[in-house]
């Protein structure tokens, strides 16, 4: 281990960065993902990479971890030219990523997990067990992770999954960490772990590429800046020296109102009624109402109920007792085609498997619910199909090189953005957006909000589970509080504030 | 969300021509053509009118089947037991023959055979949710054992004349009826997949079967009426096959799957699922049906034929790879 530095110690006009990259470029067809892009890691620093969604952020990445190679550019590792033909080359390079949908095995354990691909071996070339179980209780205990190395994967929940990929990062002896959105899927006192462990890389004086939407941690644990835009390089330097407002503006070419939409907060008449819904395990006993024109938020921790709620609305899973009705009439939603003609339609949290049909162009996938009104008795018609995706996809203002470019080469926000057009061609009555601004960016976030706030003024009845207080408060006329599969309470006009969403949300003492 | 600032997105940065000419269907065309001039040259009996219509009865029997297969296959499952449907489709219409009954009866029998073991196939893998390489792998064994017990070493013989036209019968010289079953049938599917919502299902199911179920498709369902449909084409292929042949043993097309799902990967289908056209079906079906009548005017001996044919599904698939390596 070296000796801690601390950021302040460091000399940065002398610093010599351990990894820097200058002009590199990176086209795929159609698309310029990055264009003459420079970057620096600097030993004991954390750099925080900022940028909107299809910033060229995630390419980036790649081009560092080795599995993309740039068409052009200078790629110098302790000062000398070097290139990654492939992952590996990369990673013995001492580099080493954290994604943000993290690639783990399910049907491993633990410490397989951690050391796959790099595992000890005996001096006879076989698996070194008990060295590995040794070095993953190691390394579990450095990063605080309270987890047994020989529980198999499948039974760990997502936050926990979460921590293996870090002890898999750190598993190797890294010299560049790269966090693609590190906190996204983590609670508050998880958050705060990360943090602890973010500082003690930073004491052992390796360099960090931290990738986050989150403006309070960028500032909290962040060194440096770098800014993309558009596959460009905007701007770089010391957090110390730049504000807030001057990094939004950078990300976006403009200033961003932070202000959530205003809103006639008039619900017009009951379009949905939920009457005691309950499931076997995931949740009981849930009943609300929802109206025309109202945006009904749903608030709760990961792992409440909220997204079992909508999917067992949405005709995912079968609820075990309770009723679903549809302006007065009583609906019965066996999949997802019931409900879709009933009307309603989901926008699923997990973009990438539950929403966007990768592999289909993305005007098949606009169309793909709404073929009853493009094809003719059964036959599809290729220009109708290009029309109707057309329309939606532009007023969504997606970010394409054409319509018939496959949905898997768009960023994640324009992939949610294909999902949204999808289901507003159907011209649903209902819409459920579950966490529609997760792990996309200020401006993208802002026009999502815009956009739900004009669905609900063209008399759409929206439902949004989030997870993020200020969207919740900001976008909901009413919200529905979940804990642990049952309703905690439904808040709304003064009642509505951040105290009693936590209060209720976590069933802390005094929330009556 | 102003209207000012919308972009306009095209259709299309590649028009749909030159896109064809960089695909599969292309290469494997030059592939068939290129067979097909080695062959003429290499036999003098080769260029004969009556030869080349004899030929088609190479593949298309089993390209009926391979039709249904891709899409199949393109929806991300597989049939490994269409060759023991057709035994026991096959046996089911030679046990009714001994009863003396019509041709239009037996031709009911061999379809209703195939679209009971289909449906079977597809109760088992959409309603108890198991995989179908292990199912069709469990019923093609128990579709071909029964066949055995019933007929053991003996076969059925005595099928009506009329039942003959189907496999031995021509529509117009040297056009058989076989030919043109499989040309309807290519036109059939190709439009089924390609022009119809139930094909553009089948694709968007074979690339994400959970998105297109959250988008509202009816996946099990796709994929029921896809396992009845193969099982129906191996009904029909036991119609033309027992016909053609005059009789049944328990052995009749045995390792045909095989054949099959070569010809449908060599057509372009992707394995995984979710790409690959009927047109593509098509062509492999004439360079494998080209490849063994030509191996076999040279008199090459069939373990050799599977041989040539195994080298020529590799060696297909891996030329776009090692073009993509040699560009690098």
């Amino acid at each position: 281990m070296q000796a801690p530095v601390r950021p302040e110690d460091i000399d940065t006009a002398t610093q010599v960065p351990v990894l820097n990259l200058n002009g590199i470029t990176k086209t795929f067809p159609g698309v310029r993902a990055l264009s003459e892009v420079s970057l620096a890691l600097y030993p004991g620093q954390v750099t925080a990479l900022v940028g909107e969604n299809g910033a060229g952020k995630s390419t980036i990445v790649k081009v560092l971890t080795g599995i993309y190679q740039p068409d052009g550019g200078v790629l110098e590792l302790d000062g000398k030219p070097t290139s990654f033909a492939t992952a590996q080359e990369a990673t013995r390079a001492g580099i080493t990523a954290i994604h943000q949908e993290t690639v783990l095995f399910d049907e491993l354990t633990v410490a397989e997990n951690i050391f796959i691909g790099h595992t000890p071996r005996t001096r006879w070339g076989l698996i070194d067990w008990p060295e590995i179980e040794m070095r993953a209780r190691d390394i579990l205990a450095r990063i605080g992770a309270d987890l047994d190395p020989r529980a198999p994967l499948r039974n760990l929940g997502i936050a926990s999954k979460h921590l293996v990929a870090i002890a898999r990062a750190l598993s190797v002896d890294a010299r560049v960490v790269i966090m693609d959105e590190p906190t996204a899927a983590l609670s508050h006192k998880e958050i705060e772990e990360l943090y602890e462990l973010v500082e003690r890389l930073k004491s052992e004086g390796r360099a960090i590429l931290f990738i986050s939407h989150k403006f309070d941690e960028i500032f909290r644990i962040a060194d440096r800046y770098t800014v993309f835009r558009d596959g460009e390089h905007v701007g770089s330097g010391l957090i110390s020296d730049v504000t807030e407002d001057a990094l939004v503006r950078m990300m976006v070419g403009r200033s961003v109102d932070q202000i959530f939409p205003a809103r006639d907060k008039t619900p017009g008449k009951k379009v949905l009624e939920v009457d005691s819904l309950s499931h076997p395990t995931e949740f009981d006993d849930i009943s609300f109402t929802l109206r025309k024109g109202e945006i009904l938020g749903f608030y709760g921790l990961v792992g409440s109920g909220r997204s079992e709620v909508m999917q067992a609305i949405f005709g995912i899973t079968s609820p075990s007792r309770g009723t679903v009705q549809i302006d007065g009439r009583r609906v019965t939603l066996r999949s997802p085609a019931d409900a879709v003609a009933n009307g309603i339609v989901y926008v699923p949290e997990d973009r990438g498997k539950q929403g966007a049909v990768i592999g289909l162009p993305i005007f098949q996938n606009v169309t793909l619910a709404s073929l009853n009104q493009t094809s003719r008795n059964g036959f599809t018609r290729l220009a109708q199909e290009f029309d109707l995706a057309r329309e939606y996809t532009e007023r969504l203002d997606l970010r394409a090189a054409s319509l018939d470019q496959d949905v898997g080469n768009l960023s994640g926000g324009n992939q949610q953005k294909v999902v949204i057009a999808k289901w507003l061609a159907t011209k649903p009555r209902v819409i459920i957006l579950d966490e529609p601004t997760k792990g996309i960016d200020i401006g993208s976030k802002a026009a999502v909000h815009a956009f739900m706030a004009e669905l609900a003024a063209q008399g759409l009845a929206v439902i949004m589970v989030s997870s993020e207080i200020p969207e919740v408060l900001g976008m909901s006329d009413r919200v529905m509080v979940m804990r642990e599969g049952l309703l905690a309470a439904e808040l709304s006009g003064a009642d509505l504030t951040p105290e009693t969403l936590v209060r209720y949300a976590a069933d802390i003492k005094g929330a009556a | 969300m102003s209207d000012l600032s919308t972009r306009h997105i095209p259709d299309r940065l590649e028009s749909p021509a030159r896109r064809l000419l960089k695909s599969w269907e292309v290469l494997l065309l030059a592939v068939a053509v290129s067979i097909f001039i080695a062959n003429s040259f290499a036999s003098p009996y080769f260029l004969n009118a009556w030869n080349l219509s004899d030929a088609t009865f190479n593949f298309t029997e089993k390209a009926m089947i391979a039709f249904a297969m891709a899409l199949l296959i393109i929806s991300g499952e597989i049939d490994l037991s269409v060759a023991s449907i057709i035994a026991l489709a096959s046996t089911a219409m030679g046990a009714a023959a001994q009863f003396d009954v019509s041709a239009a009866t037996l031709v009911l029998i061999g379809l209703g055979t195939g679209v009971i073991c289909g449906a079977f196939n597809g109760f088992l893998v959409t309603g108890l949710g198991l995989p179908s390489i292990v199912v069709t792998i469990g019923t093609m064994s128990l579709f071909r054992g029964i066949s055995y017990i019933v007929l053991g070493d003996q076969a059925y013989r005595g099928y009506p004349a009329e039942f003959a036209f189907f496999g031995q019968g021509y529509v117009f010289w040297v056009i058989s009826f076989e030919l043109v079953l499989f040309a309807a049938l290519a036109v059939i599917y190709g439009i089924l997949l390609h022009k119809t919502d139930f094909g553009r299902a089948v694709y968007a199911i074979g690339n994400n079967p959970t998105g297109a179920l959250f988008s509202g498709i009816k996946v099990a369902r796709v994929k029921f009426i896809l396992f009845v449909l193969t099982g129906l084409m191996s009904g029909v292929a036991a119609i033309c096959l027992t016909s053609r042949l005059g009789s049944t043993r328990p052995s009749i097309a045995f390792a045909w799957e095989l054949e099959v799902v070569t010809m449908v990967v060599l057509g372009g289908v992707s394995i995984l699922g979710g790409s690959g056209t009927i047109p593509g079906v098509v062509i492999a079906a004439f360079v494998m049906g080209l490849v063994t009548f030509g191996l076999g005017l040279l008199n090459v001996p069939g373990i050799v034929m599977s041989i040539f044919i195994g080298a020529l599904l590799i060696g297909v698939i891996a030329l776009p790879r090692l073009v993509d390596m040699a560009r690098r």
